[in-house]
């Protein structure tokens, strides 16, 4: 019998509604794994035995009737992103210390009703903000990949790097994840895992720790593109919790699987073919090309003109909201609190201890660029060129075009503590110059793995589609998925 | 556009962040090597562009101004590092 933590979650439901197996004992298989690999990985802040065992009986009476909800018995990973009633909450972050919320965020309630159990908080960057996972309190996560006869420990991508690197390494069937700036596209890239940042108001905020609310969208990491649209599906939702939450049903994304893309029209946009761009990428983007080709769809060279002033707008208009959406941790209401002198000293204080360097630079930025007499100058600007991005989609998009390839990351995983990332923070913004667009325009991106580059790591391809066209990501991505097959890391770390 | 340190420690006020001499110095590497990098939007032609308001072309939701919720003091204050009676603590700020 194969191992139980391999099986997908399409696999393992079919296992659990025809009781071959039980949730508890897929539980139980989980819970193994990350007590055996969680102190190498570091993927998990909190683990949540009881919780998952008690949820996993749940869903074991209840498939014993006959019954159950579309994730029925499955255990996932949740980012420490999502505020989960009663659990550790922290957004990774030490000024979150303690921070164990009153209530349950909208996507977490939305998995619970579909039967979801949960394993464990995963670990991120500090409040979503890093491209690495280095940024978290937690210390850095570790890619279960390594390079081809090399130990050198290499980063998972960030922000949802413990989401990625769980679901990569099976300490999780499949988990949440959320996308500011590339969290889910690019960390999936790194790991050979399949994540897809849904439509700007697919997925409700209502409960998830805030970055920058105009680009914040929650979304899963999982093995394989059917298990990204079973977990989508039970993830997104109409929610009048959630002002920006769209008045649109939720499709059944997992009937998208399988469905030919033939006369489908898909876009390569020639700005994506970016300077020092390792050769492995550039080939890798071509064979997908020949794939989507070999499966019937057309292929035409499109423009996004504004493509490279996306990552410095995002660097204006995300730190501006982070900066405003950060004000709220000021050592009154939850978590850390520092004493002063007097209140001015004690938020100053609580804040210096509470947030981590990546964090500070970002709330500083913003705080500067939304100061008097800087706002026209930066701000105003970064929101104008914003909607050239946009626009630069909607003319493609009306000119016929279905969806978009491109490559998902300009390298492949990089090392822990990389020298020249760690000397210069823009280095490190760079990692997200092919996911940055999607959310600076709203539009949903799905990362697919595509290959391994000749040191043997992941390596992805990214789909953009229209709003709320997920279905064709999904369609496509799967085109990609069965061409080039799925992979794997070997695993040495148990 | 550049910050000098000065401006570092203003704006590290005005976010309530408390800085060292040392720390500032570093943020002025920094936050410059960022400006710097944004720097380059001023090339774009922003003629006539509408700042982007609403990233989707819907009406923002409204709901009725009635009460849906509530008596939740105990869960609001539950979190706070010192609360005395559903009140949240604070050093004295009025003389």
């Amino acid at each position: 019998m194969t191992e139980l933590t391999s099986l997908t979650i399409a696999e393992a439901r079919e296992k659990l509604r025809s009781r071959d197996i039980t949730s508890t004992e897929l539980t139980d298989a989980y819970l193994a794994a990350i007590e055996a690999a969680n102190d190498q990985l570091n993927a998990y802040v909190a683990v949540t035995p009881d919780i998952a065992r008690k949820q996993a009986a749940a869903s074991d009476e209840r498939l014993a009737r006959g019954e159950g909800g579309a994730l029925e018995g499955i255990p996932l990973g949740i980012k420490d992103l999502f505020g989960t009633e009663g659990v550790h909450t922290q957004a990774c972050s030490h000024i979150l210390d303690g921070f164990q919320p009153r209530y349950e965020s909208t996507v977490t309630a939305n998995l619970f009703a579909d039967g979801a159990v949960m394993l464990g908080k995963l670990n991120m960057d500090e409040f979503a903000m890093g491209s690495s996972n280095e940024t978290s309190w937690y210390g850095p996560v570790t890619n279960p990949w390594r390079r081809k006869g090399d130990n050198k420990a290499l980063v998972p991508g960030g922000s949802s790097g413990g989401s990625a690197a769980s679901v990569a390494a099976h300490l999780c069937a499949g988990a949440t994840a959320t996308d500011t700036g590339g969290s889910i596209r690019q960390p999936a890239a790194f790991t050979g895992t399949v994540g897809i940042k849904p439509t700007y108001g697919r997925c409700s905020r209502w409960g998830v720790v805030a970055f920058a609310s105009s680009l914040d969208q929650a979304g899963p990491i999982t093995r394989d593109v059917r298990d990204a649209a079973i977990m989508l599906k039970s993830m997104a939702s109409v929610d009048a919790k959630d002002t920006t939450s769209a008045d649109i049903p939720v499709p059944d994304y997992e009937a998208s699987i399988g469905q030919s893309i033939k006369g489908m029209k898909i876009g390569i946009p020639k700005e994506y073919r970016v300077e020092g761009m390792p050769q492995e990428i550039e080939d890798l983007w071509r064979q997908g090309v020949e794939w989507l080709r070999d499966a019937g769809a057309e292929i035409v060279d499109i423009t996004l003109p504004h493509t490279k002033y996306a990552l410095p707008a995002y660097y204006i208009v995300a730190p501006a909201e982070a900066s405003s959406n950060l004000a709220r941790y000021d050592g009154v209401r939850y978590g850390l609190r520092e004493e002063g002198k007097n209140i001015i000293e004690m938020y100053e204080k609580t804040r210096a201890a509470g947030f981590g360097p990546e964090v500070k630079r970002r709330v500083m930025i913003g705080t500067y660029v939304l100061s008097a007499g800087y706002y026209d100058a930066y701000y105003l600007r970064a929101q104008k060129v914003r909607t050239l991005i946009k626009r630069d989609f909607e003319t493609v998009f009306h000119d016929g075009v279905d969806a978009i390839l491109t490559p998902a990351t300009p390298s492949a995983a990089f090392g822990v503590a990389d020298q020249d990332m760690a000397a210069d923070p823009v280095k490190m913004y760079l990692n997200d110059i092919f996911t940055v667009t999607v959310n600076m325009a709203g539009l949903p991106g799905i990362a697919v793995p595509a290959g391994l580059d000749g040191q043997g790591l992941p390596l992805g391809l990214q789909l953009i589609g229209k709003p709320f066209d997920e279905e064709t990501l999904f369609r496509t991505g799967h085109v990609i998925e069965q061409a080039a097959g799925r992979f794997t890391p070997e695993k040495w770390w148990s | 556009m550049s910050v000098d340190l000065a401006t570092v420690k203003r704006v590290a006020h005005l976010a309530r962040i408390a800085v060292t001499d040392e720390e500032a110095a570093k943020m002025e590497g920094e936050l410059n090597a960022i400006l710097g990098f944004v720097e380059q939007l001023n090339e774009v032609d922003i003629d006539g562009v509408e700042p982007m308001t609403s990233i989707t072309p819907m009406q923002m939701k409204k709901r009725q101004d009635v009460v849906t919720d509530g008596d939740k003091a105990a869960d609001i204050v539950a979190n706070a590092p010192l609360s005395d009676e559903n009140f949240f603590l604070v050093p004295k700020v009025v003389e």
